[in-house]
Protein backbone atom coordinates (compact mmCIF):
# COMPACT_ATOMS: atom_id res chain seq x y z
CA UNK A 1 0.00 0.00 0.00
CA UNK A 2 1.43 3.51 -1.26
CA UNK A 3 1.50 6.47 0.91
CA UNK A 4 -0.02 8.41 -1.67
CA UNK A 5 -3.50 6.11 -1.61
CA UNK A 6 -3.60 6.32 2.40
CA UNK A 7 -4.08 10.90 2.11
CA UNK A 8 -6.45 10.39 -0.65
CA UNK A 9 -8.63 8.20 1.49
CA UNK A 10 -8.71 10.47 4.67
CA UNK A 11 -11.11 13.17 5.12
CA UNK A 12 -10.22 16.26 6.61
CA UNK A 13 -6.55 17.18 6.72
CA UNK A 14 -5.63 19.52 9.42
CA UNK A 15 -9.39 19.84 10.22
CA UNK A 16 -10.54 21.46 13.11
CA UNK A 17 -14.17 20.60 14.98
CA UNK A 18 -15.71 17.57 15.72
CA UNK A 19 -15.38 15.16 12.42
CA UNK A 20 -17.49 12.15 13.01
CA UNK A 21 -16.87 9.83 9.82
CA UNK A 22 -13.35 11.04 9.65
CA UNK A 23 -13.06 9.62 12.78
CA UNK A 24 -14.70 6.52 11.86
CA UNK A 25 -12.01 6.42 9.02
CA UNK A 26 -8.97 6.84 11.20
CA UNK A 27 -10.41 4.36 12.82
CA UNK A 28 -10.87 1.97 9.91
CA UNK A 29 -7.01 2.61 9.11
CA UNK A 30 -5.42 2.35 12.59
CA UNK A 31 -2.60 -0.08 11.60
CA UNK A 32 -1.91 0.86 8.88
CA UNK A 33 -0.85 3.92 9.78
CA UNK A 34 -3.42 7.04 10.43
CA UNK A 35 -2.75 9.71 12.47
CA UNK A 36 -5.92 10.61 14.50
CA UNK A 37 -5.27 13.61 17.70
CA UNK A 38 -8.01 13.88 19.89
CA UNK A 39 -7.57 17.62 21.14
CA UNK A 40 -10.12 18.13 23.68
CA UNK A 41 -12.61 16.54 22.23
CA UNK A 42 -11.62 18.06 19.07
CA UNK A 43 -10.15 15.58 16.11
CA UNK A 44 -7.73 16.06 14.12
CA UNK A 45 -6.21 13.96 11.32
CA UNK A 46 -3.26 13.51 9.22
CA UNK A 47 -1.63 11.14 7.35
CA UNK A 48 1.33 9.75 8.29
CA UNK A 49 3.66 11.94 5.91
CA UNK A 50 2.44 15.27 7.12
CA UNK A 51 3.39 13.87 10.79
CA UNK A 52 7.05 14.08 10.21
CA UNK A 53 6.28 18.01 9.15
CA UNK A 54 4.67 18.59 12.30
CA UNK A 55 7.47 16.54 14.82
CA UNK A 56 10.24 19.12 13.09
CA UNK A 57 7.93 22.33 13.57
CA UNK A 58 7.18 21.08 17.29
CA UNK A 59 10.58 19.65 18.42
CA UNK A 60 10.19 21.66 21.84
CA UNK A 61 8.72 19.58 24.54
CA UNK A 62 8.19 16.96 21.94
CA UNK A 63 7.54 13.79 23.89
CA UNK A 64 7.42 9.93 21.69
CA UNK A 65 7.29 6.89 22.89
CA UNK A 66 6.42 3.34 21.99
CA UNK A 67 3.90 0.89 23.67
CA UNK A 68 4.66 -3.26 22.26
CA UNK A 69 2.60 -5.73 24.01
CA UNK A 70 1.83 -10.21 24.61
CA UNK A 71 5.80 -10.72 23.16
CA UNK A 72 4.52 -14.73 24.83
CA UNK A 73 8.37 -15.84 24.91
CA UNK A 74 8.17 -19.21 24.52
CA UNK A 75 4.71 -19.43 22.38
CA UNK A 76 5.68 -21.86 19.71
CA UNK A 77 2.72 -23.30 18.23
CA UNK A 78 0.95 -23.10 15.07
CA UNK A 79 -0.32 -19.37 15.65
CA UNK A 80 3.51 -18.32 15.58
CA UNK A 81 6.47 -20.32 15.59
CA UNK A 82 8.54 -18.13 15.86
CA UNK A 83 7.96 -14.96 18.42
CA UNK A 84 11.58 -14.43 18.89
CA UNK A 85 11.52 -13.65 15.01
CA UNK A 86 8.26 -11.23 15.41
CA UNK A 87 9.46 -9.53 18.30
CA UNK A 88 13.01 -8.81 16.28
CA UNK A 89 10.47 -7.54 12.96
CA UNK A 90 8.89 -5.10 15.42
CA UNK A 91 12.10 -4.13 16.64
CA UNK A 92 13.33 -3.16 13.41
CA UNK A 93 10.07 -1.49 13.28
CA UNK A 94 10.87 1.21 16.13
CA UNK A 95 14.29 1.44 14.88
CA UNK A 96 12.52 2.81 11.72
CA UNK A 97 10.21 5.31 12.83
CA UNK A 98 11.21 8.79 11.43
CA UNK A 99 10.92 10.03 14.97
CA UNK A 100 12.88 8.15 17.48
CA UNK A 101 10.71 6.99 20.30
CA UNK A 102 12.44 8.34 23.98
CA UNK A 103 11.05 5.04 25.68
CA UNK A 104 9.28 1.82 25.33
CA UNK A 105 6.32 0.86 27.55
CA UNK A 106 5.88 -2.94 27.68
CA UNK A 107 2.43 -3.55 28.60
CA UNK A 108 2.87 -7.38 29.91
CA UNK A 109 2.49 -11.00 28.51
CA UNK A 110 6.53 -10.64 28.11
CA UNK A 111 6.66 -14.37 28.55
CA UNK A 112 4.37 -17.10 27.64
CA UNK A 113 4.91 -19.40 30.59
CA UNK A 114 7.19 -17.04 33.16
CA UNK A 115 10.62 -19.21 32.65
CA UNK A 116 13.92 -17.36 33.50
CA UNK A 117 14.93 -18.03 29.85
CA UNK A 118 11.79 -16.47 28.06
CA UNK A 119 12.47 -12.74 29.99
CA UNK A 120 16.38 -13.19 29.24
CA UNK A 121 15.39 -13.22 25.15
CA UNK A 122 12.92 -10.68 25.10
CA UNK A 123 15.70 -8.83 26.97
CA UNK A 124 18.18 -9.61 24.95
CA UNK A 125 15.98 -8.59 21.80
CA UNK A 126 14.92 -5.37 23.15
CA UNK A 127 18.93 -4.55 23.45
CA UNK A 128 18.62 -3.89 19.77
CA UNK A 129 16.33 -0.85 19.89
CA UNK A 130 16.78 2.34 20.04
CA UNK A 131 15.14 3.40 22.83
CA UNK A 132 17.14 1.90 25.92
CA UNK A 133 14.44 2.76 28.79
CA UNK A 134 11.94 0.34 29.04
CA UNK A 135 9.19 0.55 31.54
CA UNK A 136 6.87 -2.71 32.30
CA UNK A 137 3.58 -4.10 33.86
CA UNK A 138 2.93 -7.70 34.11
CA UNK A 139 0.58 -9.82 32.32
CA UNK A 140 -1.27 -13.23 33.46
CA UNK A 141 1.32 -14.95 31.63
CA UNK A 142 4.39 -13.26 33.57
CA UNK A 143 3.43 -13.81 37.30
CA UNK A 144 2.59 -18.03 37.19
CA UNK A 145 4.16 -20.21 39.47
CA UNK A 146 5.77 -17.68 42.10
CA UNK A 147 3.28 -14.93 42.59
CA UNK A 148 5.11 -12.53 40.66
CA UNK A 149 8.59 -12.57 42.77
CA UNK A 150 10.33 -13.25 39.50
CA UNK A 151 8.82 -10.12 37.42
CA UNK A 152 9.31 -7.76 40.22
CA UNK A 153 12.78 -8.69 41.02
CA UNK A 154 13.64 -8.53 37.35
CA UNK A 155 11.32 -5.37 36.41
CA UNK A 156 9.92 -3.68 39.51
CA UNK A 157 12.92 -1.79 41.08
CA UNK A 158 11.22 1.31 43.09
CA UNK A 159 7.66 -0.28 42.47
CA UNK A 160 4.72 -0.80 45.37
CA UNK A 161 2.99 -3.69 45.73
CA UNK A 162 2.66 -6.10 42.90
CA UNK A 163 4.62 -3.91 40.69
CA UNK A 164 2.48 -0.54 40.67
CA UNK A 165 4.72 2.82 39.57
CA UNK A 166 4.57 6.46 38.20
CA UNK A 167 6.75 8.55 36.94
CA UNK A 168 7.45 11.77 34.70
CA UNK A 169 8.58 12.94 31.48
CA UNK A 170 7.95 16.38 30.04
CA UNK A 171 5.53 17.12 31.83
CA UNK A 172 3.31 13.76 31.20
CA UNK A 173 2.60 11.54 34.23
CA UNK A 174 2.80 8.06 33.30
CA UNK A 175 0.58 4.97 35.87
CA UNK A 176 1.96 1.67 35.56
CA UNK A 177 -0.85 -0.95 36.99
CA UNK A 178 -1.24 -4.37 37.95
CA UNK A 179 -4.61 -5.53 37.24
CA UNK A 180 -3.39 -9.93 36.88
CA UNK A 181 -2.75 -10.67 40.54
CA UNK A 182 -5.34 -12.15 42.96
CA UNK A 183 -7.73 -13.05 40.21
CA UNK A 184 -11.26 -14.34 41.78
CA UNK A 185 -13.13 -17.34 40.25
CA UNK A 186 -15.46 -16.08 36.92
CA UNK A 187 -13.89 -12.29 37.35
CA UNK A 188 -12.11 -10.19 35.28
CA UNK A 189 -8.74 -8.43 35.87
CA UNK A 190 -8.94 -6.75 39.32
CA UNK A 191 -6.11 -3.54 40.71
CA UNK A 192 -7.36 -4.26 44.14
CA UNK A 193 -7.82 -2.03 47.35
CA UNK A 194 -3.89 -1.20 47.85
CA UNK A 195 -3.77 -0.23 44.24
CA UNK A 196 -6.91 2.07 44.25
CA UNK A 197 -5.62 4.06 47.36
CA UNK A 198 -2.20 4.36 45.99
CA UNK A 199 -3.52 5.53 42.90
CA UNK A 200 -5.95 8.39 44.69
CA UNK A 201 -3.13 9.55 46.74
CA UNK A 202 -0.65 9.32 43.28
CA UNK A 203 -2.87 11.99 41.51
CA UNK A 204 -4.35 13.43 44.26
CA UNK A 205 -2.34 16.89 44.02
CA UNK A 206 -1.30 17.16 40.24
CA UNK A 207 -3.03 19.50 38.48
CA UNK A 208 -5.82 19.54 35.80
CA UNK A 209 -4.25 19.84 32.91
CA UNK A 210 -1.33 17.67 33.23
CA UNK A 211 -1.70 14.80 30.69
CA UNK A 212 -1.86 11.43 32.39
CA UNK A 213 -0.80 8.08 30.66
CA UNK A 214 -2.00 5.01 32.19
CA UNK A 215 -0.94 1.55 31.37
CA UNK A 216 -1.64 -1.82 32.37
CA UNK A 217 -1.87 -4.86 31.01
CA UNK A 218 -5.97 -5.94 30.83
CA UNK A 219 -7.97 -3.34 29.39
CA UNK A 220 -9.29 -0.84 31.98
CA UNK A 221 -13.09 -0.70 29.92
CA UNK A 222 -15.69 -3.52 29.42
CA UNK A 223 -14.28 -4.78 25.72
CA UNK A 224 -15.91 -8.22 26.36
CA UNK A 225 -16.45 -9.65 29.83
CA UNK A 226 -17.35 -12.89 28.60
CA UNK A 227 -13.67 -13.39 27.61
CA UNK A 228 -12.17 -11.66 30.79
CA UNK A 229 -11.75 -8.41 28.82
CA UNK A 230 -12.25 -5.75 30.98
CA UNK A 231 -11.44 -5.33 34.95
CA UNK A 232 -13.70 -5.67 37.78
CA UNK A 233 -12.74 -2.50 39.31
CA UNK A 234 -11.09 -0.28 36.82
CA UNK A 235 -14.56 2.40 37.18
CA UNK A 236 -12.85 3.56 40.73
CA UNK A 237 -9.26 3.98 39.06
CA UNK A 238 -10.97 5.88 36.62
CA UNK A 239 -12.95 8.22 39.07
CA UNK A 240 -9.86 9.52 40.71
CA UNK A 241 -8.53 10.68 36.96
CA UNK A 242 -11.88 12.18 36.03
CA UNK A 243 -10.63 15.53 36.65
CA UNK A 244 -7.95 15.57 33.78
CA UNK A 245 -8.42 17.21 30.79
CA UNK A 246 -6.35 13.92 28.81
CA UNK A 247 -6.11 10.71 29.82
CA UNK A 248 -4.80 8.44 27.75
CA UNK A 249 -4.95 4.48 28.94
CA UNK A 250 -2.97 2.28 26.98
CA UNK A 251 -3.59 -1.73 27.23
CA UNK A 252 -2.94 -4.86 25.71
CA UNK A 253 -3.71 -8.94 26.99
CA UNK A 254 -6.39 -8.68 23.76
CA UNK A 255 -3.57 -8.99 20.97
CA UNK A 256 -5.74 -6.50 18.80
CA UNK A 257 -5.91 -3.01 18.36
CA UNK A 258 -9.05 -1.19 19.67
CA UNK A 259 -9.66 2.07 20.84
CA UNK A 260 -12.70 3.63 22.58
CA UNK A 261 -13.18 7.59 23.46
CA UNK A 262 -15.21 8.73 26.53
CA UNK A 263 -15.15 12.42 27.18
CA UNK A 264 -11.20 13.06 27.89
CA UNK A 265 -10.38 9.35 28.08
CA UNK A 266 -9.04 7.66 25.22
CA UNK A 267 -8.53 4.13 25.96
CA UNK A 268 -6.16 1.83 23.66
CA UNK A 269 -5.55 -1.71 22.97
CA UNK A 270 -2.39 -2.50 21.18
CA UNK A 271 -1.99 -5.49 18.82
CA UNK A 272 0.85 -8.04 20.00
CA UNK A 273 3.99 -8.92 18.57
CA UNK A 274 3.35 -12.94 19.10
CA UNK A 275 -0.57 -13.79 18.08
CA UNK A 276 -3.78 -12.28 16.69
CA UNK A 277 -6.68 -13.31 18.83
CA UNK A 278 -10.09 -13.13 17.52
CA UNK A 279 -12.59 -10.46 17.59
CA UNK A 280 -14.81 -10.35 20.63
CA UNK A 281 -17.15 -13.12 19.81
CA UNK A 282 -16.19 -14.03 16.74
CA UNK A 283 -14.67 -17.36 17.89
CA UNK A 284 -15.43 -19.96 20.18
CA UNK A 285 -12.56 -18.84 22.46
CA UNK A 286 -10.21 -16.04 22.79
CA UNK A 287 -7.23 -18.32 21.88
CA UNK A 288 -4.42 -17.72 19.65
CA UNK A 289 -5.88 -17.17 15.56
CA UNK A 290 -4.57 -19.04 12.60
CA UNK A 291 -3.63 -16.59 9.84
CA UNK A 292 -1.95 -17.83 6.67
CA UNK A 293 1.63 -17.43 7.22
CA UNK A 294 1.86 -14.80 4.61
CA UNK A 295 -0.36 -12.35 6.47
CA UNK A 296 1.05 -13.24 9.90
CA UNK A 297 2.58 -9.82 10.13
CA UNK A 298 0.49 -8.06 9.00
CA UNK A 299 -1.67 -8.85 11.97
CA UNK A 300 1.11 -8.28 15.01
CA UNK A 301 2.27 -4.66 15.82
CA UNK A 302 3.70 -1.99 17.83
CA UNK A 303 1.90 1.56 19.10
CA UNK A 304 3.82 5.02 18.56
CA UNK A 305 2.56 7.86 21.01
CA UNK A 306 3.32 11.34 20.33
CA UNK A 307 3.02 14.56 22.79
CA UNK A 308 3.17 18.21 21.60
CA UNK A 309 3.65 20.51 24.54
CA UNK A 310 1.06 23.08 24.25
CA UNK A 311 -1.65 20.19 22.85
CA UNK A 312 -3.27 18.83 25.18
CA UNK A 313 -4.09 15.13 24.12
CA UNK A 314 -1.68 12.05 22.78
CA UNK A 315 -1.14 11.30 19.23
CA UNK A 316 -1.68 7.29 19.42
CA UNK A 317 -0.28 5.69 16.10
CA UNK A 318 -0.65 1.61 15.38
CA UNK A 319 1.44 0.08 12.74
CA UNK A 320 1.46 -3.39 11.67
CA UNK A 321 4.78 -5.27 11.34
CA UNK A 322 3.93 -5.72 7.36
CA UNK B 1 -39.35 -82.26 11.62
CA UNK B 2 -39.35 -78.90 10.62
CA UNK B 3 -40.62 -78.02 14.75
CA UNK B 4 -38.32 -79.92 16.16
CA UNK B 5 -35.40 -78.48 14.06
CA UNK B 6 -36.17 -74.75 14.47
CA UNK B 7 -36.63 -75.76 18.39
CA UNK B 8 -33.51 -77.14 18.49
CA UNK B 9 -32.08 -74.29 17.06
CA UNK B 10 -34.13 -72.15 19.07
CA UNK B 11 -32.27 -73.87 22.25
CA UNK B 12 -29.03 -73.37 20.50
CA UNK B 13 -29.89 -69.94 20.30
CA UNK B 14 -30.85 -70.14 23.37
CA UNK B 15 -27.41 -71.43 24.87
CA UNK B 16 -25.23 -68.93 22.76
CA UNK B 17 -27.19 -66.26 23.53
CA UNK B 18 -26.91 -67.00 27.40
CA UNK B 19 -23.28 -67.52 27.14
CA UNK B 20 -22.73 -64.00 25.23
CA UNK B 21 -24.84 -62.15 27.47
CA UNK B 22 -22.47 -63.83 30.43
CA UNK B 23 -19.35 -62.51 28.68
CA UNK B 24 -21.05 -59.50 27.74
CA UNK B 25 -22.48 -58.86 31.56
CA UNK B 26 -18.51 -59.09 32.86
CA UNK B 27 -17.12 -56.53 30.38
CA UNK B 28 -19.55 -54.10 31.62
CA UNK B 29 -19.08 -54.65 35.23
CA UNK B 30 -15.15 -54.31 34.14
CA UNK B 31 -15.89 -51.11 32.66
CA UNK B 32 -17.92 -49.64 35.40
CA UNK B 33 -14.86 -50.10 37.85
CA UNK B 34 -12.65 -48.50 35.57
CA UNK B 35 -15.05 -45.89 35.70
CA UNK B 36 -15.45 -45.68 39.02
CA UNK B 37 -11.48 -45.19 39.53
CA UNK B 38 -10.32 -42.62 36.94
CA UNK B 39 -12.43 -39.72 35.45
CA UNK B 40 -11.39 -37.44 33.35
CA UNK B 41 -11.95 -33.61 32.50
CA UNK B 42 -10.28 -32.08 28.96
CA UNK B 43 -9.48 -28.46 28.87
CA UNK B 44 -10.40 -26.85 25.22
CA UNK B 45 -11.40 -23.57 23.99
CA UNK B 46 -10.93 -22.07 27.56
CA UNK B 47 -13.23 -24.30 28.99
CA UNK B 48 -13.84 -27.33 31.02
CA UNK B 49 -15.02 -30.13 29.84
CA UNK B 50 -17.69 -31.65 31.76
CA UNK B 51 -17.90 -28.36 33.41
CA UNK B 52 -19.64 -30.20 36.71
CA UNK B 53 -18.52 -33.75 37.45
CA UNK B 54 -19.51 -35.82 39.45
CA UNK B 55 -17.97 -39.13 40.90
CA UNK B 56 -17.56 -41.62 43.96
CA UNK B 57 -15.01 -41.14 46.97
CA UNK B 58 -11.80 -42.62 45.68
CA UNK B 59 -11.65 -41.28 42.22
CA UNK B 60 -8.75 -40.05 40.85
CA UNK B 61 -9.54 -37.03 38.77
CA UNK B 62 -7.28 -35.96 35.02
CA UNK B 63 -7.31 -32.78 33.64
CA UNK B 64 -5.81 -32.83 30.25
CA UNK B 65 -5.29 -29.39 28.20
CA UNK B 66 -5.83 -29.66 25.01
CA UNK B 67 -5.76 -25.98 24.23
CA UNK B 68 -2.77 -24.52 22.60
CA UNK B 69 -2.62 -21.71 25.76
CA UNK B 70 -1.50 -22.71 29.45
CA UNK B 71 -3.99 -23.28 32.27
CA UNK B 72 -3.99 -23.95 35.47
CA UNK B 73 -6.86 -25.90 38.02
CA UNK B 74 -6.96 -24.78 40.93
CA UNK B 75 -9.51 -25.60 43.61
CA UNK B 76 -11.75 -22.57 45.20
CA UNK B 77 -12.84 -23.82 48.39
CA UNK B 78 -11.87 -22.85 52.09
CA UNK B 79 -9.00 -25.58 52.13
CA UNK B 80 -7.58 -24.97 48.55
CA UNK B 81 -7.93 -28.79 48.12
CA UNK B 82 -5.78 -28.73 45.04
CA UNK B 83 -3.44 -26.26 42.43
CA UNK B 84 -2.16 -27.62 39.69
CA UNK B 85 1.23 -26.16 38.22
CA UNK B 86 0.99 -24.58 34.51
CA UNK B 87 -0.19 -27.00 32.16
CA UNK B 88 1.03 -26.47 28.88
CA UNK B 89 -0.51 -28.26 25.71
CA UNK B 90 -1.34 -31.77 26.39
CA UNK B 91 -0.23 -31.55 30.12
CA UNK B 92 -2.33 -33.15 32.32
CA UNK B 93 -3.17 -32.51 36.02
CA UNK B 94 -4.53 -35.16 38.38
CA UNK B 95 -5.99 -35.39 42.01
CA UNK B 96 -7.56 -38.18 44.24
CA UNK B 97 -10.80 -37.13 46.16
CA UNK B 98 -10.79 -39.17 49.24
CA UNK B 99 -13.16 -37.02 51.15
CA UNK B 100 -17.23 -36.47 49.96
CA UNK B 101 -17.93 -32.99 49.18
CA UNK B 102 -18.13 -30.51 46.42
CA UNK B 103 -14.63 -28.73 44.74
CA UNK B 104 -15.39 -25.94 42.49
CA UNK B 105 -12.70 -24.82 40.67
CA UNK B 106 -11.23 -22.26 38.62
CA UNK B 107 -8.04 -21.55 35.54
CA UNK B 108 -6.02 -18.77 37.63
CA UNK B 109 -4.85 -17.60 34.48
CA UNK B 110 -8.27 -17.11 32.92
CA UNK B 111 -10.57 -16.87 35.64
CA UNK B 112 -13.56 -16.88 33.70
CA UNK B 113 -13.05 -20.37 33.51
CA UNK B 114 -14.63 -22.27 36.30
CA UNK B 115 -15.86 -25.90 37.27
CA UNK B 116 -16.95 -28.10 39.60
CA UNK B 117 -16.07 -31.69 41.24
CA UNK B 118 -19.01 -33.24 43.13
CA UNK B 119 -17.87 -36.33 45.40
CA UNK B 120 -20.44 -38.45 46.59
Amino acid sequence: MSEKKKDELLNDHNHDGVDRRGFLKCMAWAGTGAFCVMKGGVLNSYSLSRLSEMNTADMMGELSFVQISDSHMGFNKPANPDVAGTLKAAVDKINALSSAPEFMLHTGDISHLSKPEEFDTVDQILKSATPKDVFYVPGEHDVLNDDGKQFLERYGKGSKGAGWYSFEKKGVHFIGLVNVMNLKAGGLGTLGHDQLEWLEDNVKHLKHSTPIVVFAHIPLWSVYPEWGWGTDDSAQAMAYLKKFGSVTVLNGHIHQTMQKVEGNVTFHTAASTAFPQPQPGKADSPGPMRVPAEQLKSVLGITDVNYMQGKQALAVVDSSLA
Amino acid sequence: MRRSVSIGGLAVALVLGTLGFGAGQKRYVANAQEKMSTMEVKIDNFSFGPVTLTVPVGTTVTWTNRDDIPHTVVSTDDSKTFKSKVLDTDEKFTFTFSKAGTYPYFCSIHPKMTGKIIVQ
